[in-house]
């Protein structure tokens, strides 16, 4: 998993490191969970500094509740509306990014 | 990495909006915040007692602060949609 290395934490900012975070998980199935309580699940095809997403093959979690989405095969979500970003566990290393997160938080606090 | 919305430039788009609305329309350009510039668009209004609504917008700017989610229509998916068998209810404002 291609994330920063410890080393170089210190020259970034702690949005830097989910931006990365995301970066790695390109071409993994993802849901995301946006604060209009609409559920989109597709493969991660990009990101951006702004944590925007961009999905491709999308499919919407909950398809008769919101029909509004049929005709839409790939999205860009903006960073802004996401309220969780749905992962497989075996695809995180969660102490690794624990740590990362732990120092980033510090660098920032100095 | 970037997640430029250039590849849906001239393309059919539905945006979804802050306040829950759904507006289909041809995204003609965009900026870094998103403000959008969208050609020919409608809103889709749904209803969980009607059938969808198209009411004609025209050449509109949507301002990026109220963007959710730009949708890239499959136009042939869409031509075979039955607007007016459709029922659901609108969606929800996003809420920060």
């Amino acid at each position: 998993m291609i994330l920063l290395s410890l080393s170089y934490s210190k020259q970034y900012h702690l949005r830097e490191l989910f931006y990365s975070f995301f970066k790695s998980l390109v071409g993994k199935d993802v849901v995301v969970e946006l604060k209009n309580d609409l559920s989109i699940c597709g493969t991660l095809h990009s990101v951006d500094q702004y944590l925007n997403i961009k999905l491709t093959d999308i499919s919407v979690t909950d398809p008769e509740k919101y029909p509004h989405m049929l005709s839409v095969k790939n999205c860009f979500i903006r960073g802004s509306v996401v309220r969780y970003v749905q992962l497989p566990a075996d695809e995180v290393d969660t102490q690794l990014l624990q740590d990362a997160a732990r120092k980033e938080a510090m660098q920032q606090k100095q | 990495m970037s997640t430029a919305l250039e590849s849906y430039i001239n393309r059919t788009v539905a945006i979804v909006t802050s306040d829950g609305r759904m507006i289909v329309g041809t995204l003609k350009g965009f900026d870094q915040t998103i403000n959008l510039i969208l050609d020919e668009s409608h809103e889709r209004v749904f209803s969980s007692t009607q059938g969808v609504e198209q009411v004609v917008l025209g050449l509109y700017i949507v301002r990026g602060d109220n963007v959710a989610v730009i949708g890239e229509i499959d136009d042939e998916t869409d031509s075979a949609l039955d607007l007016g068998n459709i029922r659901a209810e609108p969606l929800n404002s996003v809420v920060h």
